[in-house]
């Protein structure tokens, strides 16, 4: 299987993505986001779609879901291995597909619903996330022909190489249903048309589904490798997701906190600000700066019990967001929101750096969102 | 008798020239002079004294005077070349060391000049810096990352102690003494203006330039002239220096005879004294000396400014500067070997230390390795000569630059690379009052601000170009660099693709 990243090539392309999420946790069938993803076909080359759905798992809420690609037995067996060692396995399947005459060449497919091993756990002294993480990053850069692309509870991601939509259809994901969806279309500007390449990118329970090309990405993907990351895919969304499991998970900063440092007001916004907000956006951007992200990008990033829109502080991609009563929607085109449902209402662009999140009402999210529009002046 | 012969010759339009005598009062080398003859009054020129810093040129109103390279020649040599003899006779006479000024001049590659930049077409759009923001202040300082929280859950917006400037670049150290006080004016006054700074050298800080503080990094050299409470206290940083890129492992050296009243005020040692700075500072022998020299300073001034080591880039510097990221400094200041200096000895400039391309790459990446790159900001210096060269050494993972020898020339230096004489006739390196006096603060300082307004503008468009609004998000952005002409080894240290790649 030849690799997004193997000649050592970055990646660029433009895209398509769109996002539902219900705020009190109302199940929608993965086929409505599928069907939006169609609407921006224009947006996409047939070389990639995807998809993460979350809370679509509940009858196994407590497990990793692995989802794996494999290029053939030979790397089935080696992860299998490697998966027996670390990990308790509760369940394991191949994940159910429909034949699609426009999605070919699909690797081995499998899911696998895991909980690290009790004693290897204790002995690393690692937080079980953290864990959990580093075995997903060693599988995906040691264990040839065998690639994690899904690796949270109660979440999953879905993609390959094709149109969204014949990639949904492909995935039957009209079967399955979450309060959260986000979806991606692809137009990759080349590709070695490997099925670990296309979108969502995620890592545990965070996913990002990203369009855009982010010029400052050798100096963020530089930054990121001092703490453990390998960004072997050379592909924006993969140093974002990084920045972002990093931001919140290992530093503690919140969804928007994380927003203001990769998508940093400019000075001079700063200057203008109110006191608190002031100094926070100064003490973020002063902190991390080797994190912030220029050249266009518009985002949307899933996490259990949220998601969050946003886009590069220049607003160089377009997005849009709408809402009907509890549910939220974002989407690439308006037409896609449309196409959800079309008694959406309040739509609204976001400007450029202001994140959009939305989280489930009455429950505890993670990881934990407080003081959650402290930058978000135009909340939907 | 001396072998040496003239290496220039000045050639004197008589049909021009109105024998004004402007020539002989600006040469302080006593290259002209007025004389009578039967014919009346007459124009001579003594060859041998010229250095060729073109002040005669520039100033004589009838543009009657031209330096020309003499033709003079010994029998061709590929291997003792003219240089080479001239530099056997002159210390066969002397029995002295050579001393030479400003930077390394030989022919050794300019890393610089085989890198080229990217920029955006078609996926990524460039950005017009006419229309969109673009940012170039940097903060440098050690980044520790540890989020804290007061007990509502407010972050609390504690710092270490940091160097804020509104440009990626810096005036680098010349001390007062090596240079005028008029330079030091004009630097002390353009850093003010645009909002960055400009370094003491190890010459101590002048009481009449206590008020520019704000944007002064004070520098504790071997010799420590200078330093007491309030000039620590008077800078935004201090810097120690280990070494200097002209000349890694060696001393300093200012002639009694530039020590005059107020520059001995100054460095706090008598007049006409020779300021020796020795080569290492004797209380650091080893990398555990350098740290309590840097606590001790922080101590001194309650850990609220910033402290930079610099040190030459010499062969090992990668894990000298991996040292000093463990010692507790904030900013290390790397100086390559062709940076400039007021005199050293020309076979150490010419033959010690490596590029600063090399060494930045490399301690870059080195510090990135070690997962320590955020302890400490890197400075560049060691001849950055334009906006290009910022660009790329950012792009190779510096913080900011040291510029010392672009501003030298921005106030009016023409590089004859004669200071070690402290006859100056641009009023830049020398304690002359007479020439000290042509260089006016106002306009010197005027030229620098101009300067680097100029760079400014030059670097973003740069940066639009790449598609980047913020300089943050140019450091250490190396997939924005390809080399040109370079080895598979010397693209592997600077961590660069080859164009084409």
């Amino acid at each position: 299987m030849y690799k997004e990243g193997e000649n050592e090539t970055k990646i660029s392309s433009g895209c398509a993505i769109a996002g539902v999420f219900s705020e009190v946790g109302e199940m929608i069938s993965g086929g409505i986001i599928t069907e939006a993803m169609r609407t921006m076909r224009e947006r996409s080359n047939g070389l990639g779609g995807g998809f993460a759905g979350y809370g679509i798992y509940p009858q196994y809420k407590d497990y990793y879901a692995f989802h794996v690609f494999y290029s053939d037995k030979e790397s089935k067996k080696a992860c299998e291995d490697y998966l027996d060692e670390k990990f308790e396995i509760i369940n394991l399947s191949k994940i159910p597909v429909r034949k699609n005459p426009h999605v070919t060449d699909e690797p081995l497919i499998w899911r696998y619903f895991v909980m690290p091993d009790h004693n290897l756990l204790r002995d690393s002294q690692l937080d079980e996330r953290e864990y959990v993480a580093r075995c997903v990053i060693k599988i995906n850069n040691e264990i040839k022909g065998a690639y994690v692309f899904s690796s949270g509870k109660n979440m999953g991601c879905f993609k390959g190489v094709g149109y969204p939509e014949d990639i949904g259809d492909y995935f039957k994901l009209e079967e399955y249903s979450g309060y959260g969806w986000t979806a991606h279309g692809r137009y990759p500007t080349n590709t070695p048309g490997w099925w670990g390449g296309a979108h969502p990118f995620s890592l545990l329970d965070l996913s990002v589904v990203h369009n855009g090309e982010i010029s400052s990405y050798d100096a963020n993907r530089r930054f990121i490798e001092m703490f453990g990351y390998k960004c072997t895919l050379l592909t924006d969304t993969e140093v974002i997701t990084y920045a972002l499991d990093f931001l919140v998970r290992k530093k503690g900063l919140t969804m928007s906190e994380a927003a203001a440092v990769i998508a940093a007001p400019f000075w001079t916004t700063i200057e203008n600000m109110s006191d608190e907000r002031r100094d926070v956006c100064n003490y973020l951007r002063k902190e991390f700066p080797s994190l912030l992200m220029t050249g266009p990008f518009s985002i949307l990033v899933g996490w259990n019990g949220g998601m969050m829109a946003l886009n590069d502080r220049l607003k160089l991609r377009s997005m849009v967001t709408a809402r009907n009563g509890s549910r939220a929607y974002f989407a690439s085109e308006e037409c896609a929101i449309r196409k959800m449902d079309e008694n959406s209402v309040d739509f609204f662009a976001p400007r450029g750096g202001e994140p959009i999140i939305v989280t489930l009402k009455g429950e505890k999210s993670n990881p934990p969102i407080t003081n959650l529009n402290c930058f978000a002046e135009g909340d939907i | 008798m001396s072998y040496v012969y003239a290496d220039y010759e000045i050639k004197r339009d008589l049909t021009r020239c109105t024998t004004c005598g402007i020539c002989v009062k600006q040469c302080f080398n006593g290259v002209h002079s007025l004389i009578e003859t039967e014919k009346g009054v007459r124009l001579v020129s003594d060859e041998s004294k010229c250095v060729n810093c073109h002040r005669c040129v520039s100033l004589c109103p009838s543009r009657a005077l031209k330096i020309v390279r003499s033709d003079l020649f010994f029998r061709e040599n590929d291997n003792w070349k003219d240089s080479v003899i001239k530099e056997i006779y002159k210390q066969a006479e002397s029995g002295g060391v050579l001393l030479s000024s400003m930077g390394c001049p030989e022919e050794y590659p300019v890393y610089f000049d085989k890198i080229l930049i990217n920029a955006s077409q078609v996926t990524n759009p460039s950005i017009d810096p006419l229309r969109e923001p673009m940012e170039t202040k940097v903060t440098l300082g050690k980044r520790n990352h540890e989020i804290q929280r007061d007990k509502n859950g407010h972050i609390v917006c504690n710092t270490s102690p940091r160097l804020n400037l509104e440009l990626p670049i810096m005036f680098s150290a010349m001390s007062y003494g090596s240079i005028s006080y008029n330079a030091h004016k004009s630097l002390a006054l353009a850093a003010t203006e645009l909002g960055i700074c400009y370094n003491t050298g190890e010459g101590g800080l002048n009481k009449d330039f206590f008020k520019y503080g704000k944007n002064t990094i004070v520098q504790v050299a071997s010799g420590r002239f200078g330093v007491y409470k309030d000039y620590l206290e008077a800078g935004a940083a201090i810097e120690i220096k280990m070494g200097q890129g002209a000349k890694p492992g060696i001393g300093g050296h200012l002639p009694g005879a530039k020590i005059t009243e107020d520059v001995s005020m100054t460095r706090m040692i008598p007049v006409g004294t020779d300021a020796i700075s020795p080569a290492p500072h004797h209380d650091i022998y080893s990398i555990e000396d350098l740290k309590q020299l840097v606590f001790a300073l922080k101590e001194a001034t309650e850990y609220k400014k910033p402290i930079i080591v610099k040190v030459a880039a010499v062969h090992n510097i990668a894990a000298v500067a991996s040292g000093i990221a463990r010692s507790g400094a904030d900013i290390i200041a790397i100086d390559g070997f062709r940076g400039g200096t007021g005199a050293a000895p020309t076979r150490i400039r010419d033959n010690v230390g490596i590029p600063i391309e090399l060494a930045l790459a490399s301690v870059d990446s080195r510090l990135r390795e070690e997962g320590i790159r955020e302890n400490v900001s890197l400075v560049a210096g060691g001849s950055i000569r334009s906006s290009a060269d910022v660009v790329k050494a950012i792009a190779l993972g510096a913080d900011a630059v040291y510029i010392g020898t672009a501003a030298l020339v921005a106030l009016g230096c023409h590089l004859c690379r004669n200071c070690q004489s402290g006859k100056c006739n641009w009023g830049i390196a020398t304690q002359i009052p007479e020439l000290v006096g042509r260089l006016e603060p106002e306009t010197g300082s005027k030229r620098l601000v101009n300067l680097l307004t100029a760079w400014d503008h030059e670097i973003k468009e740069f940066m639009g170009g790449m598609g980047i609004n913020s300089i943050e998000a140019l450091k250490g952005n190396r997939l924005m660099l390809r080399g040109v002409g370079l080895n598979e080894k010397e693209l592997a240290i600077l961590g660069i693709k080859h164009a084409g790649e």
